[in-house]
C-alpha cells in the first residue's frame, strides 16, 4: 500500500493501461461514484459558495449582497471572535498532542515490547467514540462536582475548583483540554510506530560517539519522524478548526460566546437565524483556512526533507 | 541496548499513567450509569446500590430504540454503498485508466479537505426542494459521498500495490474487467476492504452534523443525534444521561475491540477525514 493520503495530493500509483478496448470503459465503473460526488459534495460546496454572495433568508427570494456577508465576517465580534476560538482550539488539539507525543516517544523509545496490543487500543479509543459521548462525558466531569473538582481537591487545591465550563476565562480552555485528551493517543502511537523504522544501527552509532539520549532523540529520531509529525498536523488541525459535535453538546457557544466555533455559528445562522448568506461565508472562510493549514503543513514537511 | 530493570519499570508507569488518563472518563461513567436515576455522582464513585434499571429507563425515555433502528437503516445503507463505489472507483483509476484520471484522483482528494460545514447549508436547502429532508435517501447519500473521498483514495492505492502480472495473467485468459476487478482481485483485497468497511461504518455511526440538519424528524434520528438532543433534555440526570451515552457507544466499541488491526491500520494508514 503507497503513503498515507494525507502526505502528498499525488494520486498514489500511476494509471496502469491493460490494453484492449481504449480506456473509456473504465468510466463505467467511476460513474456512480463521480456522480455521488458531484451531487452531493461538489454542487453543495459550489451552491454554499453562491449563497456566501446573497442576502437570504431561505424563505423569501434572496438578494445580491456581493462581498457584504465576508466583511461581517471580519467585522462583526462574535464570527471573527469564533475565528479566533478555533485558532486557539489548535494549540490544544494539535500542539499539545504532537509535543505530548514526542515526549513519551522520546521517554519510551525502544524499551516497550510487551503489551503494545493492549496499550494501542486504550490510546485509540478516543478516536472511535462519537464525540457527542465524549462531549457528554466531559460536561459530567467539568461539573461542580465533577472528576474533575475532585482530582483539584484531592491534590488540596480547592480554592480552585469550579464548574469550569460555565465559567468564562476557563470554558474555551477546558474544551481544549478534552482535544488534547483526544488526539494524544494518537499522536504518540503514530509516532511510536514511526520510531520503529529508525535504523537500530544509527542509534549505536551515535551512542558509540558520545551522544546522550536527548541528543539521539533530536538528531535521529525525530528527524524520522518528519512524514508521522505532519499526518498527526492534518489529522488534527481539520478536527480543531472543523469541531462542531462537540462544542454543541458542551457548552453551545456559551458563557457569553467565550466557547463559539465557526461550525457552531455556521448551523445557528442557517438553521435557527435564517441567515444564510453569512452562514455561507462563514463556513467558506472556515474551509479555506481548512485548506490553508494543511496545505502549509504539507509544504513544511516537504520543504525540510 | 538492553533497557535497565529501572528505566522499564519507569517506562510502564508512564504508559499506564496515559492508559489512566484515558480509561477513567469511562470507569466513571459506567460507575454513574449504576447509580439510582436522579442522584448526584461525585465524581469516580461507587454507587451504595447498583442500578441497572438505567438502561431500560434511559432507552424507553430517550426513544432508543427508534435511534438505534434509524442509525442500522442509514449504516446499514452507507457502508456497502461506499465500499462498493469505492472499490470500483479505485479499480478503474488504478488498473483500467480512464481519460482525466489525474484530474479525477486530484478532485477525489481535494475532497478530504472539505468540513462537512460547508456541505450542511446547501444541502438542506437544495435537497428540501426535491423532498429528500427528512428522508433516509438523502442523508444516506450525502455521506456516501462525504466518505468516498477517503474510500477511493484507500482502495486506489490498495489496487495500485497489486502485482500488475496477477491482472495480465488473467487477461491473457481473456477475464473481462467485472471478471478481474470480482474473481481476481477481491480475494486477494479482503484486508483493504475489511479496513474501509470498519472505518466507513465508524464514521457513519458518529455522523452528528449531518443527520441533525438532514433529519429533523427526531424519530427518524440516529442515536448520537438523539443523544445530543437527550442531552438538553436530561441534562441534569446524570445517571440517566450516563447509561444513554453507553447504549450509544455500544456497538461502536464492540466493533472496535473485534476489527482493532483493522480500525488502527486505517487511522495510522491516512485517515484524515472524520
Amino acid at each position: 500500500m503507497g503513503d498515507p493520503a494525507v502526505t502528498g495530493a499525488r494520486a498514489p500509483g500511476g494509471a496502469r493501461r491493460t490494453g484492449r478496448g481504449g480506456r473509456g470503459r473504465g468510466w463505467l465503473f467511476l460513474l456512480p461514484a463521480v456522480a455521488v460526488y458531484l451531487a452531493f459534495t461538489v454542487y453543495p460546496a459550489v451552491s454554499t459558495l453562491q449563497f456566501s454572495f446573497l442576502e437570504w433568508d431561505g424563505v423569501a427570494p434572496p438578494a445580491w449582497a456581493g462581498l457584504d456577508n465576508f466583511a461581517r465576517v471580519a467585522a462583526e465580534p462574535m464570527l471573527g471572535r469564533a475565528v479566533l476560538n478555533a485558532l486557539v482550539l489548535i494549540v490544544f488539539f494539535t500542539v499539545l498532542p504532537i509535543l505530548l507525543g514526542l515526549l513519551m516517544t522520546a521517554l519510551l523509545a525502544g524499551g516497550v515490547r510487551r503489551g503494545t496490543a493492549f496499550y494501542r487500543v486504550v490510546f485509540f479509543l478516543p478516536q472511535v467514540l462519537p464525540l457527542v459521548v465524549v462531549g457528554t462525558t466531559w460536561r459530567w466531569m467539568y461539573s461542580d462536582d465533577g472528576m474533575v473538582n475532585q482530582a483539584f481537591a484531592l491534590a488540596g487545591l480547592d480554592h480552585l475548583t469550579r464548574a469550569w465550563l460555565g465559567d468564562e476565562r476557563f470554558a474555551l480552555a477546558a474544551l481544549g483540554v478534552v482535544g488534547t485528551w483526544i488526539m494524544s493517543g494518537l499522536c504518540m502511537m503514530l509516532f511510536m510506530s514511526g520510531a520503529q523504522r529508525v535504523d537500530p544501527a544509527l542509534h549505536e552509532a551515535a551512542a558509540i560517539d558520545g551522544a546522550g539520549p536527548a541528543r539521539r532523540f533530536l538528531s535521529i529520531t525525530l528527524p524520522g519522524l518528519r512524514r508521522e509529525v505532519s499526518i498527526a498536523g492534518v489529522i488534527t488541525t481539520i478536527a480543531a478548526l472543523a469541531s462542531f459535535d462537540l462544542v454543541f453538546v458542551t457548552t453551545n457557544g456559551g458563557p457569553a460566546g467565550a466557547t463559539n466555533v465557526p461550525g457552531l455559528l455556521v448551523y445557528r445562522l442557517a438553521f435557527n437565524e435564517g441567515d444564510i448568506g453569512a452562514a455561507g461565508a462563514l463556513a467558506v472562510v472556515l474551509t479555506v483556512l481548512v485548506v490553508v493549514f494543511v496545505g502549509g503543513i504539507r509544504l513544511l514537511a516537504k520543504e525540510d526533507a | 541496548m538492553r533497557p535497565s530493570a529501572a528505566g522499564q519499570a519507569l517506562r510502564y508507569a508512564l504508559l499506564n499513567l496515559m492508559a489512566l488518563a484515558v480509561l477513567l472518563p469511562f470507569a466513571g461513567i459506567v460507575l454513574a450509569a449504576l447509580h439510582p436515576s436522579g442522584s448526584r455522582v461525585d465524581g469516580v464513585s461507587v454507587p451504595d446500590r447498583w442500578s441497572w434499571e438505567n438502561f431500560g429507563l434511559a432507552w424507553r425515555e430517550g426513544g432508543f430504540g427508534d435511534l438505534m433502528l434509524s442509525s442500522l437503516i442509514v449504516s446499514g445503507a452507507v457502508v456497502p454503498l461506499t465500499v462498493l463505489l469505492a472499490t470500483m472507483a479505485g479499480f478503474a483509476l488504478s488498473v483500467l485508466g480512464v481519460w482525466g484520471g489525474r484530474v479525477l484522483s486530484l478532485g477525489f482528494v481535494l475532497g478530504l479537505t472539505v468540513p462537512v460545514e460547508l456541505l450542511v447549508i446547501a444541502l438542506y436547502y437544495n435537497l428540501r426542494e426535491v423532498g429528500l429532508t427528512d428522508a433516509y435517501t438523502g442523508v444516506v447519500l450525502a455521506e456516501v459521498a462525504l466518505f468516498l473521498p477517503f474510500g477511493v483514495y484507500w482502495m486506489q492505492s490498495h489496487f495500485a500495490g497489486v502485482p500488475r502480472e496477477l491482472v495480465e495473467s488473467a487477461r491473457m485468459d481473456g477475464a473481462r474487467d467485472g471478471t478481474v476487478l470480482w474473481r481476481v482481485l477481491l480475494p486477494v483485497s479482503r484486508p483493504a476492504v475489511t479496513t474501509l468497511t470498519v472505518l466507513v461504518f465508524m464514521w457513519s455511526w458518529n455522523q452528528f452534523l449531518l443527520v441533525l440538519v438532514m433529519l429533523q424528524d427526531p424519530s427518524m434520528r440516529t442515536a448520537p443525534t438523539g443523544l445530543g438532543l437527550f442531552v438538553g433534555r436530561y441534562g441534569t440526570d446524570v445517571p440517566l444521561l450516563a447509561a444513554a451515552s453507553l447504549i450509544v457507544i455500544a456497538p461502536i466499541v464492540v466493533v472496535y475491540v473485534v476489527f482493532q488491526r483493522s480500525f488502527v491500520e486505517g487511522i495510522t494508514r491516512g485517515a484524515v477525514k472524520q
